[in-house]
């Protein structure tokens, strides 16, 4: 059976009687087949009962919380049941390591560059980023690495900006608030994104705090953060793009909330629908001969990252061929 | 007393079967990077060892060695539960382990494979020359082991079924 990401929008109560589990809203009760559950996403304001929490855990299901703006909160993130020492002291050893910390940012920003060149194109510019690559291969530091990857952004950014409709143009990145309403659908969709990275790592031996582009501190998750490089333009700006260009998000999924601008209850709605959705999608994948998720994609890229690591196979960034 | 190896102690059953489908997965396997978790048929296995065979003493642990079920017969019977032929050698070499491990510590038994999909059994007694085979298999499987990096992967028809395909050819 194929399993899928459960997301739940209303308010209500998560509890488990016997071996089922329930959602309970003020549309009545529904029971969840645990069996086709990957991951579950709470949005609303619900109440979850202990025993569901040790059923999820024993089945190893995460659960990730977002807050009242739709923003990423934290996870229940159940004991991990993958453990491979050997792999620790590898991801470690490439972080002690300079130059093989280097080298692995590197190549987090230069996928991250390429999917942005990649999207570009896709957005009728042909403009190719080929100096800032140059530039990046001759930097010797994170922070050198860091600043190349802002500079590319904002130029990223300003040439995706004039393809936009003039109801939803970028103008400048801005977050928390976001101060219009691109800016804060592409802050709704990263935030949405880095948790589903997340359990693609908890389904791995890696260790997703040790981080190599990001320092391990910056965040409790902060392998996701280096990976959520290749896949926050591959997959939340591809779909922003997507929902503004067909008219599907409009201006009236919004509301003004302080100094910002956020997406409303509705918004938020038909956003969660397509990006579930987008994840689901498969493409051919040439080197597998098979067809995968996008979700999938961010496994697999999991598993170059261990290749990498044991010293299999060179890291190297998926680049988007669709 | 014959001699033993002193590694074969801490060689499990899965490795020995391993050794005999596919190195690579073996090296990934004995490091921790385990992928049975993803593989479909690993669940079905299960589910079908927990709902099946019900009165015998069932996932017998001895030391490193779990035996999905045991028979006190003359002698022990080691019962293994496979689901097609597919890798017949590999479970061969995995039961013969078995009793070759169980001689080590002065218990006689013969091992019977069980292949219920296909209504066949198969009995295995352990000959003197598959004695020497094992104590190869262990020589072997302590230097694959120990190798720095992972064996590159060898593209086999029955890739495609494995759980660390995608580890592999990605």
């Amino acid at each position: 059976m194929r399993k899928k990401s459960l997301t739940l929008l209303s308010d209500g109560y998560l509890f488990r009687k016997e071996n089922t589990i329930y959602f309970e809203n003020a549309r009545g009760k529904k029971p969840l087949a645990i069996e086709g559950i990957y991951d579950i996403y709470i949005y609303g304001k619900v109440s979850i009962s202990s025993q569901a929490l040790h059923y999820l855990a024993q089945k190893g299901i995460a659960l990730h919380f977002f807050n009242h703006y739709g923003y990423y909160d934290g996870s229940f993130y159940p004991r991990e049941s993958l453990h491979s020492g050997y792999l620790v002291v590898n991801q470690v050893e490439h972080y002690l390591d300079k130059d093989k910390r280097l080298e692995l940012a590197k190549l987090f920003i230069i996928g991250g560059i390429k999917n942005m060149e990649w999207n570009l194109l896709k957005f009728k510019n042909k403009t190719k980023f080929s100096s800032y690559i140059e530039e990046l291969n001759n930097c010797n530091k994170i922070t050198e690495v860091m600043n190349v990857e802002g500079r590319v952004r904002t130029e990223y950014y300003r040439l995706w900006d004039e393809t936009l409709p003039d109801d939803f143009k970028i103008v400048k990145r801005t977050r928390r608030p976001p101060k219009n309403e691109m800016n804060a659908l592409i802050s709704f969709l990263n935030s949405r994104l880095y948790p589903a990275i997340i359990t693609e790592l908890y389904n791995t031996q890696l260790t997703p705090t040790v981080s190599y582009l990001h320092e391990p501190h910056e965040r409790r998750f902060s392998l996701a953060l280096d990976l959520s490089e290749i896949f926050k333009p591959m997959i939340a700006d591809r779909l922003a793009n997507r929902l503004v260009k067909q008219g599907i998000i409009q201006k009236k999924h919004f509301r003004d909330d302080l100094n910002g601008v956020l997406l409303n209850k509705e918004g938020m709605k038909v956003v969660l629908e397509h990006f579930n959705k987008e994840m689901d999608k498969t493409v051919n994948h040439k080197k597998l001969k098979k067809n995968v998720s996008k979700r999938r994609l961010i496994r697999l890229e999991a598993y170059k990252l261990v290749k990498h690591l044991v010293g299999q196979k060179r890291y190297e960034p998926l680049v988007a061929w669709f | 007393m014959e001699n033993y190896l002193e590694e074969e102690l801490i060689i499990g059953g899965i490795e020995i079967n391993y050794l005999y489908v596919c190195k690579t997965k073996l090296w990934y396997f004995v490091r921790g990077i385990t992928m049975e978790q993803e593989s479909d048929f690993v669940d079905l296995g299960k589910f079908l060892h927990e709902k099946s065979y019900f009165g015998e003493e069932k996932e017998v642990q001895i030391g490193s060695i779990k035996i999905d079920f045991i028979k006190k017969r003359d002698v022990i019977e080691i019962h293994e539960v496979k689901r097609g032929k597919q890798m017949e050698k590999a479970h061969i070499m995995q039961v013969l382990y078995y009793i070759y491990y169980l001689n080590s510590l002065g218990i006689k038994s013969k091992a019977i494979l069980h292949y219920p999909k296909l209504k066949e059994i198969k009995e295995i007694e352990l000959k003197e020359n598959n004695k020497e085979e094992i104590k190869r298999a262990i020589k072997e499987i302590e230097y694959i082991k120990s190798l720095k990096e992972p064996p590159e992967p060898i593209y086999q028809k029955i890739c495609k079924n494995c759980a660390y395909y995608e580890l592999c050819f990605i």
